[in-house]
C-alpha cells in the first residue's frame, strides 16, 4: 500500500466527516440530569437530530408547534429528520422544565 | 439520638412545615442505609398514591398527573436498589421509615372515602405538600448527610425531578379550583 493511501485513510478515520457527504448530518443532543444540551443547536433541513437520554427518567422531544413529539425511553436514544426551516422550541412533556432550541436554516 | 432525629424528619415529611425540621448534629445523621431505606420508602408511598388516584381519578389532568408519578418515582426507585445492589448496602428500616409509611397508608384510606371531583382536589393537594416535605427533607437533612458520592448524587437528582412534581402538582391544583 502506497503511503499517500494510508495517510488518507488515517485521515478518513480521524475524520469520519470528511468522507460523509455533507448534506445530511447528525446532531446529537443529550439528555442528562434532566438537563438537554446543547439547549441551542442549529441545524439544517434534511439533517438527522439525535436524542440521547442518559436519565433513567423517561423523556419526550416535543416541539411546541407539534412539528415533532419523539419518545425517548430511559437510557435510549431516537431520531427525527427535520423537514421544515424555523426556529423549534421543544421541550419534555413529561419533566416540561427541560426547555430547547432548534434553528433550522432551509 | 436516631430516634430523636427520625422523629424529627417524620415529623418535617408529614407536616410539611419547615419550621419543624431540626437541624441535626453531627451525631444525630441518618446513616447512608437508612437515608437510603427513607428515600425508597417515600417514593413507594407516592407510588401507592398514584395507583389509587389510576383507580379513583376523574379529571384527565389528575389521571396524567398520576402516570407521571408512577413512571418517574418507579425509575427513580429502580436506580436506587441497583445502587445499593452495587454499593452493597442493605436499606436499614428505621423510625422515619416507620412513620411516614404509617401516616401513608392513614392518608390512602382517608382519600379511599372520597370519589369524583372531591377525591381528584384532595389528592392533588396532598402531592403537593407531600413533594414540599420531602423535598424539604431532601435537601436540609438526607442530601446533607449521605456518605456515598453516588447515593448523594440520586438525592439530588430525585430533588431535581421531585421539584418539577411539585410544581406540576401545584399546576394541577390550581386548575382544579
Amino acid at each position: 500500500m502506497k503511503p499517500g493511501r494510508l495517510a488518507s485513510i488515517a485521515l478518513a478515520v480521524v475524520f469520519p466527516s470528511m468522507v460523509v457527504p455533507a448534506h445530511a448530518a447528525t446532531i446529537r443532543i443529550t439528555m442528562e440530569d434532566l438537563v438537554i444540551s446543547p439547549a441551542d443547536m442549529s441545524a439544517k433541513v434534511g439533517d438527522t437530530i439525535e436524542w440521547i437520554n442518559k436519565d433513567v427518567f423517561a423523556h419526550t422531544a416535543t416541539a411546541k408547534n407539534s412539528d415533532f413529539d419523539v419518545m425517548l425511553p430511559p437510557q435510549k436514544s431516537a431520531t427525527f429528520v427535520l423537514k421544515k426551516a424555523g426556529t423549534i422550541d421543544y421541550y419534555c412533556r413529561y419533566h416540561p422544565n427541560m426547555k430547547a432550541t432548534l434553528k433550522v436554516e432551509p | 439520638m436516631l430516634i430523636r432525629w427520625s422523629a424529627a424528619a417524620a415529623a418535617a415529611i408529614m407536616l410539611s412545615s419547615p419550621i419543624l425540621l431540626q437541624k441535626a448534629s453531627a451525631a444525630d445523621k441518618p446513616t447512608d442505609p437508612q437515608i437510603a431505606h427513607i428515600a425508597y420508602t417515600a417514593g413507594v408511598i407516592d407510588i401507592n398514591a398514584a395507583k389509587q388516584a389510576q383507580k379513583k381519578a376523574k379529571s384527565k389532568d389528575v389521571k396524567a398527573f398520576a402516570e407521571d408519578m408512577l413512571r418517574d418515582h418507579e425509575a427513580v426507585n429502580k436506580q436506587a436498589l441497583a445502587l445499593v445492589k452495587k454499593l452493597n448496602v442493605t436499606p436499614e428500616d428505621n423510625e422515619a421509615s416507620k412513620a411516614l409509611s404509617r401516616q401513608a397508608s392513614d392518608k390512602l384510606a382517608e382519600l379511599d372515602k372520597l370519589d369524583g371531583t372531591a377525591f381528584d382536589k384532595a389528592y392533588v393537594a396532598n402531592e403537593v405538600a407531600y413533594h414540599k416535605a420531602v423535598n424539604g427533607t431532601l435537601e436540609t437533612q438526607l442530601i446533607p448527610s449521605a456518605n456515598n458520592a453516588e447515593l448523594k448524587r440520586l438525592l439530588q437528582t430525585g430533588l431535581k425531578i421531585f421539584r418539577g412534581h411539585q410544581q406540576h402538582a401545584e399546576h394541577v391544583a390550581a386548575e382544579l379550583k
